[in-house]
């Protein structure tokens, strides 16, 4: 009882294709955590020999869709769960050919961890650089770099230098804080869950025991304080006539009951009188929390307002700069053209001033002269919003640094955007 | 203040914010209830999300007639407690005016028949959202599904055109017809739905309990002795120490063998089962992709 009350919630993404060995990997990690299921197995089991394929296909196992079964391809973000007694985690697991960047952008924007699959064989290779470009581009904190099949390899310490020093070449232009590499044979187990007996060269962690333990308690902003009005709760009762509150998930900083709070857009001042959270009264908020603040003084206040503090406050801006990833597959991004914002809890129209460039995933070079945007592009943009965002920019917080783009024709979301 | 949230905390923070959502971004939403632990978890984080105010969700039955006792029971207390407005959409009134036709055979279920049932109701009451209690390891097509799920205006699910979800910017815009399926414990386990039950002490039902029960086998699979599932010839009924893992109708939810009698009880058999939860019902074991199939046409 004790111990699921202290585990955390963790939350990876995963890129690769079949051949670098993502999915047994992720079958691995699944299978030693105990978290497929004997009758999971069996189906998966019977589908693999009823499609005439020798031995067990894990892919199977997450390609639950009829067409990715019957291609034989994920098209599509898959989570799955498992848990061991310190952490609970969430895997994203996303293909990772070029035509799928925004699977893997999508993958990415929740994560703390991003895992990034070498064949250790290969080595460092386009689709590699493309991993850790998204990952360092969506700001994913911690990267591991799993130098995977080393079984193939005889274990050779020279080739995980080689290609540790290679990658480490390559990711010092990237914005990438947090690094780790890990030798490893995700078929035969070695350093997965279980030590490798057969690299004594390698003194650092296991996969299992680097997901269990780095630190993700800093991840949030704790210091910028930015609560997004999402909801506005009035009971309408005589328990709770005068009861006005404003519900929110705290996207930054640390509310305290007593703190002066200045009230965008309007400016108006006032302090916290209290903060009622799932479990009741609270003294303090953090994010991600979600909870109800009630403030002082009668102040008009509704959703898509922000509360935060007088001394530190966002930019209150209608021009704004994006790194965008363009999703749609019929429509290109039009100069000029008018679309729906959608940023934390406020949703209005922007026009796109201008394409600044685009950029080449696999080298991170600025291509300044191919201006036409479409499906998997990158491009640097500047918009015009309808009314004032309250930003910040995606590297400082994720939550009031991210936008997503919606074509007013079809309601589709055709890009997503992070704040510069 | 050590600002640290557990996993449960998370989750319950998660799913909260979803719900706050739906009733920001939707006129009319209505929160389906099976009477199953995962939809009684909803009323109680719905519940947690608008306190002090009444829960902004009708609630939305779907009942096929077959039900265990014990469910409708627990669903009347559940909405006399919590003041909650109920709409029952009945398959057996649908049967009788002719909008759904009845299976037939020995393995006949009503489940099929619900999806009918739900969107006749949805259409009926102009909801524009339908909140729900699936969750992603359930079930490999559910693992596939949005938070905010689309539905055309025939209420069809169109899996190779799902909106991205990134961040916690969910797209809800809809044309006038088109609905949004919205399920807020996506991301727990049943293992987490366990947990949270437990450190929240919140009621259940007791059929979840294990309890001794007139039984019999079909398939591998044990179900309840009742007046709706006629028995083929050689099908024996016994008693014995069972608990349901999951409730629905009373035709395709399989009974599981278990002495577990408290919260905990449970939380340790799952934590050491080789079984997933939805082994025991027989509408997913259709075909390879029955949840796929059912989901597009409309099923919850």
């Amino acid at each position: 009882m004790a111990d699921f009350q202290s585990s955390e919630l963790l939350r990876f993404t995963t890129a690769g294709s079949v051949d670098d060995g993502k999915s047994t990997l992720i079958g691995r990690l699944l299978y030693d955590s105990k978290s497929i299921y004997q009758d999971q197995m069996e189906a998966v089991e019977k589908a693999s020999a009823r499609r005439g394929e020798e031995g067990v296909n894990l892919a199977l196992l997450t390609d639950g869709l009829r067409s990715e079964r019957e291609q034989g391809i994920t098209i599509d973000v898959a989570y799955r769960y498992f848990s061991t007694p310190k952490r609970k985690f969430i895997i994203a697991d996303t293909p990772g050919h070029i035509q799928y960047t925004r699977n893997m952008v999508t993958g990415a924007s929740t994560a703390n961890v991003a895992l990034v699959i070498i064949d250790a064989r290969t080595g460092v290779v386009e689709q590699t650089k493309r991993h850790a470009i998204i990952a360092s581009l969506l700001q994913i904190p911690h990267l591991v770099v799993c130098i995977n099949k080393m079984d193939l390899v005889d274990y050779a310490e020279e080739t995980y230098d080689k290609i540790q020093h290679d990658f480490e070449k390559f990711a010092a232009k990237l914005d990438v804080k947090d690094v780790h590499f890990i030798p490893m044979s995700a078929l035969l187990g070695d350093n997965v869950v279980n030590r490798s007996e057969n690299m004594k060269w390698y003194q650092g962690q296991t996969l299992i025991h680097y997901l269990e333990n780095v630190h993700i308690a800093s991840d949030q902003n704790f210091i910028d304080v930015r609560f997004p009005v999402q909801y506005v709760i009035r009971p309408y009762n005589d328990e709770f006539h005068d009861y006005r509150g404003y519900a929110g998930r705290v996207a930054g900083g640390t509310l305290k009951v007593g703190d002066d709070v200045t009230l965008l857009p309007t400016g108006f001042k006032s302090k916290i009188k209290s903060i009622q959270g799932p479990a009741g009264e609270q003294k303090e908020a953090f994010p991600p929390q979600s909870v109800t603040i009630l403030l002082e003084d009668d102040l008009d206040l509704s959703r898509g307002d922000m509360i935060v503090r007088p001394n530190n406050q966002p930019d209150v801006t209608q021009d704004v700069d994006l790194m965008i990833c363009w999703f749609s597959s019929d429509k290109k991004l039009q100069v000029r053209g008018k679309y729906n914002l959608l940023h934390t809890t406020q949703d209005m129209r922007c026009v796109i001033k201008e394409i600044r460039y685009k950029l080449d995933i696999n080298s991170l070079h600025r291509i300044e002269d191919d201006k036409e945007i479409g499906l998997n592009d990158i491009a640097r943009i500047t918009i015009r919003t309808t009314k004032p965002l309250f930003a910040d920019a995606y590297r400082t917080n994720r939550n009031t640094g991210s936008v997503i783009i919606v074509d007013e024709g079809t309601n589709s979301t055709v890009a997503v955007g992070m704040i510069i | 203040m050590d600002y640290h949230m557990n996993h449960l905390q998370e989750l319950e923070s998660e799913s909260i914010f979803i719900m706050r959502e739906v009733a920001a971004k939707f006129e009319n939403p209505v929160l389906m209830f099976s009477g199953g632990k995962d939809s009684i978890l909803m009323v109680h984080l719905a519940y947690k999300a608008f306190y002090p105010a009444k829960v902004p969700f009708t609630l939305l039955h779907i009942d096929t007639g077959h039900n265990f006792d014990e469910t409708i029971r627990f669903r009347d207390e559940l909405v006399q407690k919590t003041g909650a407005k109920l709409i029952v959409g009945s398959v057996d009134e649908a049967i009788k005016s002719g909008l759904v036709t009845e299976e037939t055979g020995i393995n006949a279920s009503r489940n099929g028949l619900q999806t009918a049932v739900l969107l006749d109701e949805l259409e009926k009451g102009k909801f524009d959202a339908a909140l729900g209690g699936a969750r992603r390891d359930e079930e490999k097509a559910r693992a596939k599904e949005r938070i905010f799920s689309h539905r055309d205006d025939f209420g069809q699910w169109d899996p190779k055109n799902q909106r991205p979800e990134l961040w916690n910017l969910f797209n809800a815009k809809h044309k006038m017809g088109e609905h949004f399926r919205v399920f807020p414990i996506s991301n727990w386990t049943e293992l987490d739905v366990w947990q949270y039950i437990a450190m929240e002490n919140v009621d259940l039902p007791s059929l979840y309990f294990a309890h001794e029960r007139a039984v019999f086998e079909r398939d591998g699979t044990l179900l309840a002795d009742s007046v709706h599932i006629p028995k083929k010839p050689g099908e024996e009924v016994f008693m014995e120490m069972v608990r349901c893992r999951t409730i629905g109708d009373v035709t395709c939810t399989g009974v599981w063998r278990s002495n577990a009698s408290t919260v905990e009880d449970i939380i340790d058999e799952i934590a050491t089962t080789r079984m997933t939860e939805r082994g025991g019902r027989t509408d997913d074991k259709r075909s390879e992709t029955s949840m796929e199939d059912r989901k597009k046409q409309g099923y919850f």
